[in-house]
Protein backbone atom coordinates (compact mmCIF):
# COMPACT_ATOMS: atom_id res chain seq x y z
CA UNK A 1 0.00 0.00 0.00
CA UNK A 2 2.84 2.40 0.96
CA UNK A 3 4.58 1.65 -2.27
CA UNK A 4 1.53 2.18 -4.42
CA UNK A 5 0.93 5.50 -2.66
CA UNK A 6 4.38 6.69 -3.70
CA UNK A 7 3.71 5.59 -7.24
CA UNK A 8 0.43 7.48 -7.19
CA UNK A 9 2.25 10.63 -6.09
CA UNK A 10 4.81 10.32 -8.87
CA UNK A 11 2.15 9.82 -11.49
CA UNK A 12 -0.06 12.59 -10.13
CA UNK A 13 -1.05 13.69 -13.62
CA UNK A 14 -2.27 10.32 -14.84
CA UNK A 15 -3.99 9.67 -11.51
CA UNK A 16 -7.43 10.83 -12.58
CA UNK A 17 -7.50 8.61 -15.60
CA UNK A 18 -6.04 5.59 -13.87
CA UNK A 19 -8.49 5.67 -10.95
CA UNK A 20 -11.35 5.61 -13.43
CA UNK A 21 -9.72 2.83 -15.47
CA UNK A 22 -9.08 0.85 -12.29
CA UNK A 23 -12.74 1.26 -11.38
CA UNK A 24 -13.76 -0.01 -14.81
CA UNK A 25 -11.51 -3.04 -14.40
CA UNK A 26 -12.73 -3.90 -10.91
CA UNK A 27 -16.27 -3.18 -12.04
CA UNK A 28 -16.08 -5.80 -14.75
CA UNK A 29 -16.63 -8.90 -12.59
CA UNK A 30 -19.36 -6.98 -10.79
CA UNK A 31 -21.04 -6.24 -14.11
CA UNK A 32 -20.82 -9.92 -15.08
CA UNK A 33 -22.47 -11.04 -11.90
CA UNK A 34 -25.02 -8.23 -12.11
CA UNK A 35 -26.14 -9.32 -15.54
CA UNK A 36 -26.80 -12.86 -14.31
CA UNK A 37 -28.62 -11.74 -11.16
CA UNK A 38 -30.59 -9.00 -12.96
CA UNK A 39 -31.60 -11.50 -15.59
CA UNK A 40 -33.36 -13.63 -13.01
CA UNK A 41 -34.80 -10.47 -11.42
CA UNK A 42 -36.21 -9.59 -14.85
CA UNK A 43 -37.80 -12.98 -15.16
CA UNK A 44 -39.54 -12.35 -11.85
CA UNK A 45 -40.45 -8.75 -12.80
CA UNK A 46 -42.16 -10.03 -15.93
CA UNK A 47 -44.46 -12.15 -13.78
CA UNK A 48 -45.25 -8.93 -11.88
CA UNK A 49 -46.45 -7.30 -15.13
CA UNK A 50 -43.49 -4.94 -15.62
CA UNK A 51 -42.63 -3.87 -19.16
CA UNK A 52 -39.00 -4.10 -20.39
CA UNK A 53 -38.60 -0.30 -20.29
CA UNK A 54 -39.98 -0.11 -16.75
CA UNK A 55 -37.54 -2.83 -15.73
CA UNK A 56 -34.65 -0.98 -17.36
CA UNK A 57 -35.42 2.37 -15.72
CA UNK A 58 -36.29 0.86 -12.34
CA UNK A 59 -33.06 -1.12 -12.26
CA UNK A 60 -30.85 1.64 -13.67
CA UNK A 61 -31.82 4.15 -10.99
CA UNK A 62 -32.45 1.83 -8.05
CA UNK A 63 -29.74 -0.86 -8.24
CA UNK A 64 -30.91 -2.91 -5.29
CA UNK A 65 -31.73 -6.56 -5.88
CA UNK A 66 -33.72 -7.34 -2.74
CA UNK A 67 -35.37 -3.92 -2.75
CA UNK A 68 -36.47 -4.21 -6.37
CA UNK A 69 -37.65 -7.74 -5.82
CA UNK A 70 -39.81 -6.59 -2.92
CA UNK A 71 -41.28 -3.61 -4.76
CA UNK A 72 -42.02 -5.50 -7.99
CA UNK A 73 -43.92 -8.11 -6.02
CA UNK A 74 -46.05 -5.27 -4.61
CA UNK A 75 -46.87 -3.96 -8.08
CA UNK A 76 -48.76 -7.13 -8.87
CA UNK A 77 -50.50 -7.01 -5.47
CA UNK A 78 -51.60 -3.42 -6.15
CA UNK A 79 -50.22 -2.41 -2.75
CA UNK A 80 -50.44 1.16 -1.38
CA UNK A 81 -47.75 3.72 -2.19
CA UNK A 82 -46.75 4.10 1.46
CA UNK A 83 -45.98 0.40 1.74
CA UNK A 84 -43.68 0.67 -1.29
CA UNK A 85 -41.71 3.38 0.51
CA UNK A 86 -41.56 1.29 3.70
CA UNK A 87 -40.44 -1.77 1.73
CA UNK A 88 -37.68 0.23 0.03
CA UNK A 89 -36.56 1.63 3.39
CA UNK A 90 -36.35 -1.71 5.14
CA UNK A 91 -34.76 -3.74 2.38
CA UNK A 92 -32.16 -1.06 1.71
CA UNK A 93 -31.39 0.18 5.20
CA UNK A 94 -27.95 -1.38 5.00
CA UNK A 95 -27.03 1.31 2.46
CA UNK A 96 -27.39 3.81 5.29
CA UNK A 97 -24.63 1.97 7.18
CA UNK A 98 -22.50 1.65 4.07
CA UNK A 99 -22.77 5.36 3.21
CA UNK A 100 -21.93 6.20 6.82
CA UNK A 101 -18.78 4.09 6.56
CA UNK A 102 -17.91 5.85 3.29
CA UNK A 103 -18.09 9.31 4.93
CA UNK A 104 -14.80 8.45 6.65
CA UNK A 105 -13.16 7.34 3.42
CA UNK A 106 -13.11 10.74 1.67
CA UNK A 107 -10.25 13.20 1.70
CA UNK A 108 -11.48 16.34 3.52
CA UNK A 109 -11.40 18.44 0.35
CA UNK A 110 -13.81 16.20 -1.56
CA UNK A 111 -16.70 18.44 -2.69
CA UNK A 112 -20.23 17.67 -1.49
CA UNK A 113 -21.52 16.97 -4.99
CA UNK A 114 -18.97 14.20 -5.51
CA UNK A 115 -19.82 12.72 -2.11
CA UNK A 116 -23.48 12.66 -3.07
CA UNK A 117 -22.77 11.11 -6.46
CA UNK A 118 -20.62 8.41 -4.84
CA UNK A 119 -23.49 7.83 -2.43
CA UNK A 120 -25.88 7.25 -5.31
CA UNK A 121 -23.48 4.62 -6.67
CA UNK A 122 -23.63 2.55 -3.47
CA UNK A 123 -24.60 -1.07 -3.88
CA UNK A 124 -23.23 -3.97 -1.84
CA UNK A 125 -20.55 -4.60 -4.44
CA UNK A 126 -19.60 -1.01 -5.36
CA UNK A 127 -19.39 -0.20 -1.65
CA UNK A 128 -17.19 -3.26 -1.12
CA UNK A 129 -14.59 -2.27 -3.67
CA UNK A 130 -14.74 1.45 -2.81
CA UNK A 131 -14.02 0.84 0.87
CA UNK A 132 -11.11 -1.43 -0.15
CA UNK A 133 -9.54 1.37 -2.26
CA UNK A 134 -6.09 2.16 -0.83
CA UNK A 135 -6.01 5.44 1.13
CA UNK A 136 -8.65 8.08 0.55
CA UNK A 137 -11.33 7.11 -1.95
CA UNK A 138 -10.91 8.71 -5.36
CA UNK A 139 -14.53 9.23 -6.49
CA UNK A 140 -13.49 8.46 -10.06
CA UNK A 141 -12.76 4.89 -9.03
CA UNK A 142 -16.34 4.45 -7.87
CA UNK A 143 -17.66 6.18 -11.00
CA UNK A 144 -15.61 3.80 -13.17
CA UNK A 145 -17.08 0.74 -11.49
CA UNK A 146 -20.54 2.32 -11.64
CA UNK A 147 -20.34 3.11 -15.34
CA UNK A 148 -19.76 -0.50 -16.37
CA UNK A 149 -21.90 -2.30 -13.80
CA UNK A 150 -25.07 -0.18 -13.86
CA UNK A 151 -25.86 -0.52 -17.59
CA UNK A 152 -25.43 -4.28 -17.30
CA UNK A 153 -27.67 -4.44 -14.25
CA UNK A 154 -30.37 -2.52 -16.14
CA UNK A 155 -29.84 -4.47 -19.38
CA UNK A 156 -29.94 -7.75 -17.48
CA UNK A 157 -33.31 -6.85 -15.99
CA UNK A 158 -34.67 -5.75 -19.35
CA UNK A 159 -33.36 -8.86 -21.14
CA UNK A 160 -34.84 -11.05 -18.43
CA UNK A 161 -38.24 -9.46 -18.93
CA UNK A 162 -38.04 -9.78 -22.72
CA UNK A 163 -36.51 -13.20 -23.02
CA UNK A 164 -37.59 -15.12 -19.97
CA UNK A 165 -35.10 -17.89 -19.44
CA UNK A 166 -32.74 -18.28 -22.38
CA UNK A 167 -29.39 -18.31 -20.56
CA UNK A 168 -28.63 -21.92 -19.64
CA UNK A 169 -29.17 -22.34 -15.89
CA UNK A 170 -25.64 -23.73 -15.55
CA UNK A 171 -24.19 -20.49 -16.87
CA UNK A 172 -26.40 -18.44 -14.55
CA UNK A 173 -25.34 -20.64 -11.65
CA UNK A 174 -21.63 -20.13 -12.36
CA UNK A 175 -21.96 -16.38 -13.02
CA UNK A 176 -23.90 -15.79 -9.83
CA UNK A 177 -20.87 -16.59 -7.65
CA UNK A 178 -18.82 -13.84 -9.37
CA UNK A 179 -20.14 -11.33 -6.81
CA UNK A 180 -19.26 -13.53 -3.87
CA UNK A 181 -15.80 -14.17 -5.31
CA UNK A 182 -15.23 -10.43 -5.12
CA UNK A 183 -16.51 -10.17 -1.58
CA UNK A 184 -14.05 -12.91 -0.62
CA UNK A 185 -11.20 -11.05 -2.30
CA UNK A 186 -12.12 -7.95 -0.28
CA UNK A 187 -12.47 -9.50 3.17
CA UNK A 188 -9.58 -12.00 3.13
CA UNK A 189 -6.51 -9.70 2.78
CA UNK A 190 -7.41 -7.55 5.86
CA UNK A 191 -8.28 -10.76 7.75
CA UNK A 192 -4.78 -12.00 7.05
CA UNK A 193 -3.28 -8.73 8.34
CA UNK A 194 -5.50 -8.06 11.37
CA UNK A 195 -6.52 -10.90 13.66
CA UNK A 196 -9.48 -8.94 15.01
CA UNK A 197 -10.91 -8.61 11.48
CA UNK A 198 -10.27 -12.32 10.93
CA UNK A 199 -12.25 -13.23 14.05
CA UNK A 200 -15.04 -10.78 13.16
CA UNK A 201 -15.29 -12.34 9.68
CA UNK A 202 -15.34 -15.87 11.10
CA UNK A 203 -18.05 -14.85 13.60
CA UNK A 204 -20.02 -13.30 10.74
CA UNK A 205 -19.90 -16.51 8.72
CA UNK A 206 -20.94 -18.55 11.73
CA UNK A 207 -23.80 -16.31 12.91
CA UNK A 208 -25.05 -15.75 9.39
CA UNK A 209 -25.17 -19.50 8.85
CA UNK A 210 -26.92 -20.01 12.18
CA UNK A 211 -29.65 -17.46 11.44
CA UNK A 212 -30.44 -19.32 8.20
CA UNK A 213 -30.41 -22.75 9.79
CA UNK A 214 -31.89 -22.43 13.28
CA UNK A 215 -35.52 -23.37 13.06
CA UNK A 216 -36.88 -20.81 15.47
CA UNK A 217 -35.17 -17.94 13.64
CA UNK A 218 -36.32 -19.23 10.27
CA UNK A 219 -39.88 -19.36 11.52
CA UNK A 220 -39.77 -15.60 12.20
CA UNK A 221 -39.50 -15.13 8.44
CA UNK A 222 -37.13 -12.15 8.62
CA UNK A 223 -35.87 -10.88 5.27
CA UNK A 224 -32.22 -11.46 4.48
CA UNK A 225 -31.72 -7.69 4.23
CA UNK A 226 -32.86 -7.25 7.83
CA UNK A 227 -30.68 -10.12 9.02
CA UNK A 228 -27.71 -8.46 7.32
CA UNK A 229 -28.36 -5.18 9.15
CA UNK A 230 -28.89 -6.73 12.57
CA UNK A 231 -25.84 -9.00 12.33
CA UNK A 232 -23.66 -6.19 10.97
CA UNK A 233 -24.57 -3.87 13.83
CA UNK A 234 -24.24 -6.52 16.55
CA UNK A 235 -20.96 -8.05 15.36
CA UNK A 236 -19.29 -4.72 14.46
CA UNK A 237 -20.32 -3.18 17.79
CA UNK A 238 -19.02 -6.22 19.68
CA UNK A 239 -15.72 -6.07 17.77
CA UNK A 240 -15.44 -2.31 18.41
CA UNK A 241 -15.89 -2.87 22.16
CA UNK A 242 -13.58 -5.87 22.42
CA UNK A 243 -10.87 -4.52 20.17
CA UNK A 244 -11.12 -0.77 19.47
CA UNK A 245 -8.85 0.35 16.65
CA UNK A 246 -5.66 2.25 17.34
CA UNK A 247 -4.93 5.31 15.15
CA UNK A 248 -2.25 3.32 13.23
CA UNK A 249 -4.87 0.94 11.87
CA UNK A 250 -6.88 3.68 10.27
CA UNK A 251 -6.97 4.56 6.61
CA UNK B 1 -57.98 1.82 -6.73
CA UNK B 2 -55.54 0.98 -9.51
CA UNK B 3 -52.04 2.22 -8.74
CA UNK B 4 -49.58 3.28 -11.41
CA UNK B 5 -46.51 1.09 -11.92
CA UNK B 6 -44.48 4.17 -12.85
CA UNK B 7 -45.29 5.81 -9.51
CA UNK B 8 -44.20 2.64 -7.68
CA UNK B 9 -40.92 2.76 -9.58
CA UNK B 10 -40.46 6.48 -8.92
CA UNK B 11 -41.04 6.00 -5.16
CA UNK B 12 -38.61 3.08 -5.12
CA UNK B 13 -35.93 5.13 -6.89
CA UNK B 14 -36.38 8.15 -4.60
CA UNK B 15 -36.43 6.20 -1.32
CA UNK B 16 -33.45 3.99 -2.17
CA UNK B 17 -31.26 6.90 -3.23
CA UNK B 18 -32.24 9.18 -0.35
CA UNK B 19 -31.06 6.46 2.07
CA UNK B 20 -27.74 6.38 0.25
CA UNK B 21 -27.25 10.16 0.28
CA UNK B 22 -28.33 11.13 3.82
CA UNK B 23 -25.18 10.06 5.71
CA UNK B 24 -22.91 11.65 3.11
CA UNK B 25 -24.59 15.04 3.40
CA UNK B 26 -24.87 14.97 7.21
CA UNK B 27 -21.42 13.61 8.11
CA UNK B 28 -18.71 15.54 6.29
CA UNK B 29 -15.81 15.51 8.73
CA UNK B 30 -13.86 12.93 10.68
CA UNK B 31 -15.81 11.23 13.43
CA UNK B 32 -13.91 11.61 16.71
CA UNK B 33 -15.70 9.04 18.86
CA UNK B 34 -13.39 6.04 19.20
CA UNK B 35 -16.16 3.48 19.53
CA UNK B 36 -17.96 4.75 16.44
CA UNK B 37 -14.71 4.86 14.45
CA UNK B 38 -13.94 1.28 15.45
CA UNK B 39 -17.49 0.25 14.64
CA UNK B 40 -17.22 1.73 11.14
CA UNK B 41 -13.83 0.06 10.69
CA UNK B 42 -15.41 -3.37 11.11
CA UNK B 43 -18.71 -2.70 9.28
CA UNK B 44 -17.53 -3.35 5.70
CA UNK B 45 -15.88 -6.68 6.42
CA UNK B 46 -18.67 -7.93 8.67
CA UNK B 47 -21.43 -6.94 6.29
CA UNK B 48 -19.71 -8.53 3.26
CA UNK B 49 -18.99 -11.69 5.25
CA UNK B 50 -22.61 -11.94 6.39
CA UNK B 51 -23.82 -11.50 2.80
CA UNK B 52 -21.36 -14.05 1.40
CA UNK B 53 -22.07 -17.03 3.60
CA UNK B 54 -24.27 -19.04 3.39
CA UNK B 55 -25.70 -17.09 0.40
CA UNK B 56 -22.94 -18.36 -1.90
CA UNK B 57 -24.28 -21.88 -1.37
CA UNK B 58 -27.83 -20.79 -2.19
CA UNK B 59 -26.82 -18.96 -5.40
CA UNK B 60 -25.58 -22.07 -7.19
CA UNK B 61 -27.61 -25.04 -8.42
CA UNK B 62 -25.62 -27.30 -6.15
CA UNK B 63 -24.76 -26.03 -2.64
CA UNK B 64 -21.60 -28.15 -2.63
CA UNK B 65 -20.28 -26.27 -5.69
CA UNK B 66 -20.93 -22.97 -3.90
CA UNK B 67 -19.10 -24.21 -0.80
CA UNK B 68 -16.14 -25.32 -2.92
CA UNK B 69 -16.05 -21.92 -4.65
CA UNK B 70 -15.99 -20.24 -1.23
CA UNK B 71 -13.08 -22.34 0.04
CA UNK B 72 -11.00 -22.07 -3.14
CA UNK B 73 -11.78 -18.35 -3.32
CA UNK B 74 -10.53 -17.87 0.25
CA UNK B 75 -7.30 -19.73 -0.55
CA UNK B 76 -6.78 -17.72 -3.74
CA UNK B 77 -7.37 -14.41 -1.92
CA UNK B 78 -5.11 -15.51 0.94
CA UNK B 79 -2.28 -15.91 -1.55
CA UNK B 80 -2.80 -12.38 -2.78
CA UNK B 81 -4.94 -12.70 -5.92
CA UNK B 82 -7.10 -9.64 -6.67
CA UNK B 83 -10.84 -9.13 -7.18
CA UNK B 84 -11.07 -10.20 -10.79
CA UNK B 85 -8.94 -13.39 -10.65
CA UNK B 86 -10.64 -14.61 -7.46
CA UNK B 87 -14.02 -13.92 -9.01
CA UNK B 88 -13.18 -15.82 -12.21
CA UNK B 89 -11.75 -18.75 -10.23
CA UNK B 90 -14.96 -19.01 -8.20
CA UNK B 91 -17.07 -19.05 -11.38
CA UNK B 92 -14.86 -21.70 -12.95
CA UNK B 93 -15.00 -23.89 -9.85
CA UNK B 94 -18.81 -23.85 -9.98
CA UNK B 95 -18.98 -24.32 -13.73
CA UNK B 96 -16.62 -27.31 -13.71
CA UNK B 97 -17.96 -28.95 -10.55
CA UNK B 98 -21.54 -28.79 -11.74
CA UNK B 99 -20.60 -31.06 -14.62
CA UNK B 100 -20.06 -33.78 -12.06
CA UNK B 101 -22.58 -33.03 -9.35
Amino acid sequence: MGQSRTVVKIMEKSKKKSAYAKGLRDGFPIAMGYFAVAFSLGFMAKKCTLTPIQGFIGSFFTRASAGEYGVYSMVVQDAGYISVVVMSLITNLRYLLMSTALTQKFSPDTPLLKRILVGCCVTDEIFGISIAYPGYLDPRYTFGAFSISTPLWALGTMTGIIAGSVLPTRAVSALSVALYGMFIAIIIPPSKKDRAVCIAVAASFLLSWLTRNLDYIRQLNISSGTITIVLTIVISAAAAIIKPITPAEEV
Amino acid sequence: MQHSTWIYILLMILTTNIIRIIPLTLIRGQIKNRFFRSFLYYVPYVTLAVMTFPAIMEATNSPAAGAAALMIGIIAAWFGLGLFPVSVICCMVVFVLEFFI
